[in-house]
């Protein structure tokens, strides 16, 4: 299992050698590796009925991290699809980017997807999921920005990528408290825990962040707005990443957390509306669009939000309606991609408006396109219409009146869109292509063929298909045994009566549709207005936000800089000292100390302040002498004779060398304001005032034994030395001298360099 | 007397603040002088204040007679720091002088510019 998902980024890191390598029939050939891991997934099938299969490795086992994976009918079934429509897809983009120069880069960055794609759906930890989850993120923004060159394709990659990534940090936070109530990362020990979860008081948090990553991945609304726009990528980017598989990592997740999080009146009303809403967004505006690719971007925005109502649902047919669904979409959706693209490749034309009559020139794929169709709108005997008959049953019998008006309406529109898609770029008059049409290549064709055949064949097989594939899958969505019992034929009910309706409003709506555009032209307005508009003002205010901070922190004035990181000190000293402040005593004692003492502080004192308060060079350089003078003599008052004498010998050499030197500058100036004076001598004092708290409360406290115990019993035995001081220096800690002697080196060279430059500079 | 010590290092420390947040670049050198001893004084003060019992070891013996003694380990790290501040602040002086060569002035705010 891990070298088949960690082969995968072998695979796309090799992929752009084995494209010199095979030439033109570089797609065949890169196709031989998501078919073998399909023949692999495949493999598996018979044991999944038997309960999920988990697999461990360490990865970073001190903070239990594992890359642990579990096989269930869920996984697997998205395993399948991943690889399955995989093979074609590569097949497909050897031949549709053919001429594209970097076709080598394109097969890097969609191998690597697809691996990161398989790690997510199969991923038994919550932290391997989540990296894999950020992994497909990434490579959909390279791929949606693949034509980096156009700045509206680089632009959509943005804002996938910021919406996507947005979420997923949400997700992950989600994700981290999720197991600290669970108790652990991994996911097959988490959805036994669903009780203990739920009654936790961190269950609305933990559900909010975790549907913030679900709904951003999966172009919910309000964030449906990312995924049409991310049809600036290549067709087979379209077909895969943002149809057939990535956007449904959302619906994975929420699937797979459902046994743990799902349930509750919370989880139904969020799931149920939301879903309900996008359903009904997405095939609006599938509608009212043009493009081919945006009709059908925006159609799948509404199967996206069906997926998510009947997650929210949560009926035992509600989940076998979304599995059922989930999967039907993916045949025809991917197939309608891939058409989609064929049309571009073969006439030029991207636009609904600029097709007709195309059944002439490409009669296979017409019909393969018009079979396709057929399923998303839900006609007998196609796959699609067993999911919409589930789909009908389930919010009869347990979506809100609202809910059900909407999907009613929603799934007419389908019919229409399907009609769009099946009917109007085939039949009627020819329209002037840019190029002359011409039927697709086999690489082309194949993935449509074989996808939209499936989607027929499910549906003539439907009990087949329940029994291996889907009823393992739904019941690792409901955490317990469940019977799908999908079937072609329901008998005569009023999920049927509803599927007749909708199939005569929906084509009623075709026809009429030129109508319908007119009168719902309102509605553009308010999408202008819509969430769009939203993300463009913040991301303005990002830039304009960290425009400002980076202008304030970074002012180029090294007083700010010290006045930011002063007050940033204090306020968390303080902020520590007020916490823990019951516990604290000072250690104030002022017994015993003799005159000469409290006259030595003194003179400290005073000549620091002369020092800072004065005006003229010499008197500072004066005062600092005091200063340091003062503190030998405190030095050797206080058992310290070598600090004494180091200190007096440096000190000495310190007032020589300032009085050199300032001696060639000019006097102090008056630079600052009695105001910013103040403001300083304010921030100071209070460092001061910091610095000797800090000081009185460490006096009371020593938490562990000196380890100097051992440098006074050691000195004679060990250093043979009498003076404890110089036998820590050159024996027990000379390592570090040695470095002290190095950054004295150091400065010796520089003073020398720049007074050597110095002395060049006059000589010219 | 460790507290009178503490207002002691107070005062160097927002002496030494108040100097270092000056436009003058000497001023500036001064408040790193004095911020050197203030924390050697911090550390100083910190290990614990100790009359009359400097660690030596008397001749002839291997230990330090009656067991106390002021804390070596401390006053060895305030040694290599008088040291290395004092490299510091020659490098510091040489620099400030070389600099004023260069922008004839004693005001940071000259000194913004990367290239003169």
């Amino acid at each position: 299992m891990l070298y088949a998902l960690l082969g995968g980024f072998g695979v796309a890191a090799l992929a752009p050698w084995l494209h010199q390598l095979f030439g033109r029939h570089s797609g065949w050939a890169l196709a031989v590796w998501p078919a073998t891991l399909f023949i692999y997934f495949a493999s598996m099938l018979s044991g999944v009925n038997d309960g999920p299969v988990l697999i461990r490795h360490d990865w970073i086992p001190s903070l239990g991290i594992q890359l642990s994976f579990m096989v269930d009918g869920l996984s697997l079934l998205f395993a399948l699809l991943i690889s399955g429509i995989g093979v074609f897809i590569v097949a497909y983009a050897g031949r549709y980017l053919e001429q594209h120069q970097d076709l080598g880069r394109f097969y890097a960055i969609l191998l690597a997807f697809m691996a990161s794609m398989l790690g997510l759906v199969l991923s038994d930890n919550l932290i391997s999921l989540f990296v894999f989850w950020e992994l497909t993120s990434i490579t959909s923004y390279l791929l949606i920005g693949f034509n980096h060159e156009d700045a509206a394709a680089r632009r959509s990659a943005l804002q996938g990528l910021f919406v996507t990534v947005g979420g997923g940090l949400a997700l992950m936070t989600g994700l981290i408290m999720l197991a600290m109530v669970g108790g652990s990362y991994e996911l097959s020990a988490l959805l036994s825990q669903g009780d203990v979860i739920r009654e936790h008081a961190w269950y609305a948090p933990i559900l909010a962040l975790i549907l913030l990553g679900a709904f951003t991945k999966s172009a919910q609304f309000p964030f449906h707005f990312w995924l049409p726009n991310a049809m600036a990528a290549p067709t087979p980017v379209s077909a895969y990443l943002h149809s057939a598989t990535m956007v449904k990592a959302g619906i994975y997740l929420l699937a797979r957390l459902n046994p743990a999080l799902g349930g509750t009146q919370l989880w139904l009303t969020v799931l149920g509306g939301v879903g309900a809403i996008t359903l009904f967004i997405g095939i609006w505006l599938a509608l009212r669009s043009t493009g081919i690719k945006k009709v059908l971007a925006y159609s799948t925005v509404m199967a996206l939000g069906t997926l998510t109502m009947l997650i929210g649902l949560g009926t035992d047919i509600a989940l076998s309606a979304a599995m059922a669904f989930l999967l039907a979409h993916s045949l025809y959706k991917g197939a309608l991609f891939m058409i989609a693209g064929i049309i571009d490749h073969g006439t030029g034309s991207k636009d609904l408006r600029d097709t007709g009559g195309l059944f002439r020139a490409m009669p296979i794929t017409a019909v393969t396109a018009s079979v396709a169709a057929l399923s998303l709108a839900g006609v007998l005997p196609m796959f699609g219409f067993v999911a919409k008959e589930l789909l009908f049953e389930s919010v009869l019998s347990s979506a809100a009146f609202w809910i059900t008006m909407l999907v009613i309406a929603g799934t007419a529109m389908t019919v229409a869109v399907a009609a769009l898609i099946g009917i109007l770029p085939w039949y009627g008059k020819n329209a002037a292509t840019k190029k002359t049409p011409h039927e697709a290549p086999p690489a082309l064709l194949a993935g449509p063929i074989v996808l939209a055949t499936l989607g027929l064949l499910f549906g003539l097989f439907a009990p087949l298909v329940d029994e291996r594939l889907l009823g393992a899958a739904v019941s690792a969505v409901a955490g317990s045994s469940v019977t799908p019992n999908l079937a072609l034929w329901h008998g005569i009910n009023v999920a049927l009566g509803l599927s007749a309706l909708t199939l005569a409003l929906g084509l009623c709506l075709y026809f009429w549709r030129d109508k319908f555009r007119h009168y719902t032209r309102f509605t553009d307005t308010l999408a202008k207005a819509g969430p769009e508009r939203g993300y463009d003002a913040s991301i303005s205010w990002l830039v304009k936000i960290s425009a400002w901070q980076t202008r304030f922190f970074q002012s180029g004035y090294l007083r700010y800089y010290l006045l930011i990181i002063l007050l940033t000190f204090m306020a968390l000293v303080w902020t520590v000292m007020l916490i823990h402040w019951p516990a604290l005593s000072m250690g104030i004692n002022l017994q015993g100390i003799q005159l000469h003492e409290y006259a030595l502080v003194f003179v400290l004192v005073a000549a620091a302040l002369a020092a800072a308060r004065s005006e003229s060079r010499l008197g500072a350089v004066a005062s600092l002498g005091a200063v340091g003078f003062t503190v030998a003599l405190l030095y050797v008052m206080f058992s310290a004779p070598d600090l004494g004498i180091t200190q007096v010998l440096v000190e000495t050499l310190t007032v020589i060398l300032l009085v050199l030197v300032l001696f060639r500058l000019p006097g102090f100036l008056r630079l600052t304001s009695t105001a910013l004076r103040l403001r300083d001598a304010m921030v100071a004092s209070a460092v001061g005032i910091t610095m000797t708290c800090l000081l009185l409360f460490a006096a009371d406290a020593r938490l562990y034994d000196s380890i100097s115990h051992w440098h006074v019993a050691q000195s004679v035995p060990g250093g043979y030395g009498r003076n404890i001081v110089n036998v820590i220096l050159v024996d027990f800690r000379a390592l570090d001298t040695l470095g002290e002697i190095f950054v004295l080196a150091l400065a010796a060279t520089g003073v020398l360099a720049m007074i050597r430059l110095r002395a060049e500079d006059k000589s010219r | 007397m460790s507290t009178l010590l503490a207002t002691a290092v107070g005062v160097l420390y927002a002496t030494a603040i108040y100097l270092i947040l000056r436009r003058s670049i000497v001023k500036l050198v001064i408040g790193l002088v004095l911020l050197s001893n203030a924390a050697n004084l911090l550390i100083f003060t910190s290990s614990g204040l100790t009359r009359y019992a400097p660690p030596l070891i008397p001749e002839g013996a291997d230990m330090v007679l009656n067991g106390v003694v002021a804390d070596p380990l401390a006053q060895a790290l305030i040694l290599t720091a008088i040291v290395i501040g004092f490299g510091v602040l020659a490098f510091a002086v040489v620099l400030i002088h070389r600099a004023y060569e260069v922008v004839k002035a004693d005001d940071m705010d000259q000194m913004k510019d990367t290239d003169t």
